[in-house]
């Protein structure tokens, strides 16, 4: 059905817009502003904070913009005397109810109901104050999230985001009226129902309710500490986020600054998640066309296709609750982060002279599920936890803005070697499909000894947002030793988002595809819009993210994994080769089965 | 007995031996068109409380391109002091089910649900039976529409129709965004056709007498006849099927207790009228409208305590999503106590008859825009009651 243009008013401008337009967008279009809360571009409509209420000319109530679709000849006013009075009833009600100690709260200065206030200084508001009568709890058991119900305005963005992006559903409704409130199964603690530690809850959050657990002091304290040598990893779409909660706009590439800023801020070797990114690649790619010939060749039935990748925490625990009979299809790699922080403490320890004991391991991720994954009991193969601390890029923002350092003009600085080295295919990880083109610039190069027949190894068709994605490789005059694969038709998928991700594990599990390899990011858009990446986020946000993140990996001097010299050598040096013993003592891991709620 | 002024009607609940669904094996032989128009002329309006016009419901419906459609009996019935649809399923179950056929075969639905009130359940049986007995007729005249009954659980959200559809869909009983409205998309998202149980019957009954018979009844703006739920200090605490536009004086004529100061009309949602407006307040669309709840408050009644009845009601049947009722409900409340503790000035009444303005108007359903009707109303005429 074609769609048909609408004629209204608002604030008598005159606009046009498509049927289905809500009155929100419409006085957007007129650069017209209307406040709101529950309202969040990537979720669908809730209606319920009601503080987008305008007033249509004829009508006996007040209209959600957020809402409500226009009509033709629709008079709406945005800021008429009765929609005024509702707004600051209405925020005046929310903060009646609020633990509004905003010196005191994590989110303070980056809060959707803080700008409300004040914007509207209902400092005069007579409503009795409702807190005493509240009985309001904070859980604080997740190594992830916070969540602190005296600040929640019941917007139920987090319920949405939980159910809609990631179909996880850890977080929803309990109770009704005064006892309404966000509420998990049975109400018990984060860490112990099937939330995932995504924090794509805690992105669209508009308050203090949902945050991060912050290991900020612990840095500071480490990096006091004389006697501990700090090393500080950052993951590849930290270099793309961070500058955003540092003045700059979404989309700058900030990698040279970041690595100065890491410098000041004290830590005594500044090193890259990007190397064992790299890593992953070798160690994924050998273990996925080991797979392939065991299946294809040695009909080898213990071993599970199609492998789908490890680099997501989240995506793990997901797997672990919801699809516990497909973990063999895991990769066993660990994660990036978790490759890096035993060899820290081996490796890098023993080349470095320094005791094991004496490192502390830092890590900078644009993701809070990471803070639970270095917690996890088998990431301790150093002898030790192998990542000691896990800083959300929002955290790092924040050691950087209390040190005073102007991060906008600082000299851009390099990485410290060893582990400091890193390719373009290393920082597409932080995109969804980056796995996926990083691995088949390997593997496609390793099979046939020739590049990827993509024109500047720009492997298109796995990148972009579109929820699930599907390639096909087919791979032809192969060097002799890959024979089984000659001919062979690599089927490929990529998802991002948890709900993504469901979609492709139900067709595997009811066995109605056929793939090989998938690729899947708990996060929307993959890393780049993890829970630990700045506030706010939205499409078009993550689309600039995205779009750095290329850039980065195009002005990259080495773009293939198994090129990165450090790589070459560690395996010379240190590890053998991919997947050799030592590399799965340290860098392989085993999933656990959870129940399903 | 007292004196009986008020003339009585037995449209509900007569001629129910008689109707043996005859009406709907009449009405099959009809063309919808006919049926609407037949709603439509006789004026009929909701008895569920919100009173839109029962013909244009059907007709909207009707009009909806759409394969599935359903037809959907609230029954729902959780309005403090309205207990007339636990009668009429108790007793004419019957007229119900045809009722809701009729809608069915006009409005072009092949599926009917009953969403029955938690409490209700004790009734199932006799339902169940009556259904039976319905759904056979129902072949014979080579009708494709089945009734089958849900069960709501206690909350009286649900009684709201969108909650009402989210809590046939499985999920939590949270009003809906409207638009879309029901007759264009209601459970699971089709088109439904979702009316109150008093309205089924007096369809089938309009349908069976004609708009003319029942166009007779009642005013301009109040065609009819309606059953009311009386309660409170009265001795005649029953339902009472009564012609509509009488004034609140002759209703308390007859079903005072000669005390009585003010009457409570439309349940804990509706507005309270004090005994000087007796006289000029029409009981109806042109005064106040009611879903057949009167309560009848006599002089040894707090009006203090009545409204912090409702309010408590209000601060604990509120679905909680939306901030103007949620936290409304809970000034109110609390405000009220307040002012009665002497820890608010009496003029904080004032502050709170704005904010219940704003929850009328910026509410998302009829429960957060309806507290301010008891609210003001009471505190307007009891203001002494409230304060002191
Ligand atoms: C809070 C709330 C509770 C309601 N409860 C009922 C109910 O119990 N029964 C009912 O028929 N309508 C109830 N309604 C009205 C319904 O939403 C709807 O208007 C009605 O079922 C339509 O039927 P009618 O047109 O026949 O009146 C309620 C509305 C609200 C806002
Ligand atoms: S959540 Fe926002 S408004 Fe509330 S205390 Fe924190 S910063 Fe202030
Ligand atoms: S962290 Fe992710 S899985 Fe957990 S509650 Fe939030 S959105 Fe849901
Ligand atoms: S926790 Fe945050 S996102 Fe969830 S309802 Fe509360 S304020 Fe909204
Ligand atoms: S008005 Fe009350 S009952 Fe209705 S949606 Fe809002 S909170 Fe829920
Ligand atoms: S933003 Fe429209 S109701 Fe919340």
């Amino acid at each position: 059905m074609a769609k048909y243009e609408v004629n209204l008013k608002i604030n008598d401008i005159p606009v046009t817009v498509e049927e289905g337009t809500t009155i929100l967008d419409a006085a957007r279009k007129v650069n017209i502003h209307i406040p709101t809360l529950c309202a969040h571009p990537d979720l669908c409509v809730a209606g319920n904070c009601r503080v987008c209420v305008v007033e249509q000319k004829g009508a006996r109530l007040l209209q959600a913009s957020c809402a409500t679709p226009v009509s033709e000849g629709m008079e709406i006013y945005t800021n008429s005397k009765q929609v005024r009075t509702a707004r600051r009833h209405i925020i005046e009600l929310l903060l009646s109810e609020h633990n509004a100690d905003c010196t005191k709260c994590y989110k303070n200065g980056n809060c959707e109901l803080q700008d409300l206030a004040h914007d509207y200084r209902v400092s005069d508001n007579e409503l009795l104050d409702l807190l005493q009568f509240k009985n309001y709890t904070i859980d604080d058991f997740s190594p992830s999230i916070i969540k602190d119900d005296s600040k929640c305005i019941r917007c139920q963005r987090c319920v949405r985001t939980c159910a809609q992006l990631q179909h996880v559903s850890a977080l929803a409704v309990a109770y009704k009226g005064e006892h309404q409130k966000i509420s998990t199964f049975f109400e018990k603690p984060m860490h112990a129902v099937v939330c995932t530690n995504c924090g794509q809850c805690i992105n669209r959050c508009p308050t203090g309710a949902l945050v991060e657990k912050n290991y900020i002091d612990q840095v500071w304290d480490a990096i006091y500490d004389e006697g501990k040598h700090v090393v500080v990893q950052t993951a590849p779409a930290v270099r793309i986020g961070l500058g955003e909660d540092l003045g700059l706009a979404p989309g700058n590439r900030v990698t040279g600054k970041m690595v100065a800023a890491l410098r000041r801020l004290g830590f005594d070797s500044v090193l890259d998640t990007d190397f064992s990114a790299d890593l992953t690649i070798m160690e994924e790619g050998t273990e996925l066309l080991t797979r392939l010939k065991k299946v294809l060749v040695e009909k080898d039935d213990s071993v599970a296709l199609p492998m789908m990748t490890s680099c997501s925490p989240g995506w793990i625990k997901f797997q672990e609750h919801k699809y516990p009979n497909l973990l063999k299809n895991l990769s066993t790699c660990k994660s990036p982060q978790q490759m890096f922080g035993p060899l820290a403490k081996t490796f890098f320890a023993e080349k470095k002279n320094i005791k094991a004991e004496n490192i502390v391991s830092v890590s900078i991720m644009p993701c809070t599920a990471k803070k639970y994954e270095a917690e996890r009991p088998e990431m301790r193969d150093s002898g030790f936890q192998d990542v000691d601390y896990v800083l959300t890029t929002r955290e790092l923002a924040m050691m950087i803005k209390q040190a005073g350092i102007d991060f906008e003009h600082l000299e851009e600085e390099k990485y410290d070697s060893i582990m400091g080295e890193s390719t373009g295919a290393a920082v597409i990880f932080g995109a969804t499909g980056g796995v996926m083109e990083a691995a088949l610039r390997t593997a496609y190069e390793i099979v046939t000894g020739r590049e990827v027949p993509f024109k500047n190894l720009d492997i298109k068709p796995v990148r972009g947002f579109e929820g699930v994605k599907e390639a096909k490789v087919t791979i032809q005059d192969v060097k002799p030793e890959w024979g089984f694969l000659e001919g062979a038709e690599l089927k490929l998928a990529i998802a991002h988002g948890l709900a993504n991700a469901n979609k492709v594990m139900k067709a595997v599990s009811e066995g109605t595809a056929d793939y090989h390899f998938i690729e899947i990011m708990a996060c929307p858009g993959g890393c780049l819009g993890g829970g630990g990446q700045p506030i706010p986020t939205s499409p078009e946000i993550r689309q600039k993210r995205m779009e750095a993140i290329y850039e980065e990996d195009a002005n990259m001097p080495i773009r293939k994994s198994h090129e990165n010299p450090e790589i070459v050598a560690i395996y010379e040096e240190f590890l053998g080769e991919p997947n050799s013993h030592k590399a799965h003592e340290l860098l392989h891991t085993h999933y656990t089965k959870r129940k399903a709620y | 007995m007292q004196n009986k002024n008020l003339k009585r009607v037995d449209l509900i609940f007569g001629e129910y031996a008689a109707e043996k669904y005859k009406t709907l094996q009449n009405a099959l032989k009809r063309s919808p068109e006919e049926i609407i128009n037949e709603l439509l002329d006789s004026g009929l309006k909701g008895r569920g409380g919100a009173g839109f016009p029962t013909g244009l419901k059907w007709k909207f419906t009707k009009q909806e391109n759409s394969a599935v459609k359903y037809v959907i009996c609230n029954a729902d019935e959780g309005e403090p002091g309205t207990f007339k649809d636990r009668e009429i399923l108790c007793r004419v179950p019957r007229k119900i089910f045809a009722g809701m056929a009729i809608c069915g075969y006009t409005i072009g639905a092949k599926q009917g649900f009953l969403y029955l009130r938690g409490e209700y359940r004790y009734l199932l049986p006799d339902l169940y039976k009556e259904l039976d007995i319905y759904h056979e007729h129902a072949k014979k005249f080579g009708l494709d529409f089945t009734i089958e009954i849900r069960m709501g659980s206690g909350a009286y959200i649900c009684g709201e129709e969108s909650a009402l559809f989210e809590s046939m869909e499985g999920k939590r009983g949270e009003p809906r965004n409207k638009p879309p409205y029901p007759t264009k998309a209601g459970y699971l998202g089709k088109p439904t056709c979702i009316n109150n149980v008093e309205t089924f019957v007096t369809s089938l009954m309009i349908i069976r007498h004609g708009a003319e018979y029942y166009k007779k009844l009642g005013t301009q703006d109040s065609r009819g006849s309606k059953v009311f739920s009386v309660s409170g200090d009265t001795p005649v605490a029953d339902i009472h099927e009564l012609e509509l536009g009488m004034t609140v004086q002759e209703f308390v004529d007859d079903f005072g207790d000669g005390d009585t100061k003010a009457v409570q009309i439309g349940g804990a949602s509706g507005m309270c009228v004090p005994r000087k407006k007796f006289a000029d307040t029409i009981i109806g669309y042109e005064g106040v409208p009611t879903g057949g709840s009167m309560m009848l408050f006599n002089s040894t009644r707090s009006m203090y305590n009545i409204l912090h009845d409702y309010l408590e009601f209000f601060a604990e049947e509120s679905c909680g999503q939306c901030t103007p009722c949620r936290v409304g409900c809970q000034q109110l409340l609390k405000g009220i106590e307040a002012v009665k503790r002497g820890e608010k000035k009496p003029e904080y009444l004032e502050t709170l008859k704005k904010l219940a303005a704003t929850m009328k108007t910026a509410s998302k359903c009829g429960l957060g825009q309806s507290v301010a009707n008891p609210f003001t109303s009471i505190v307007n005429n009891f203001r002494e009651e409230i304060i002191y």
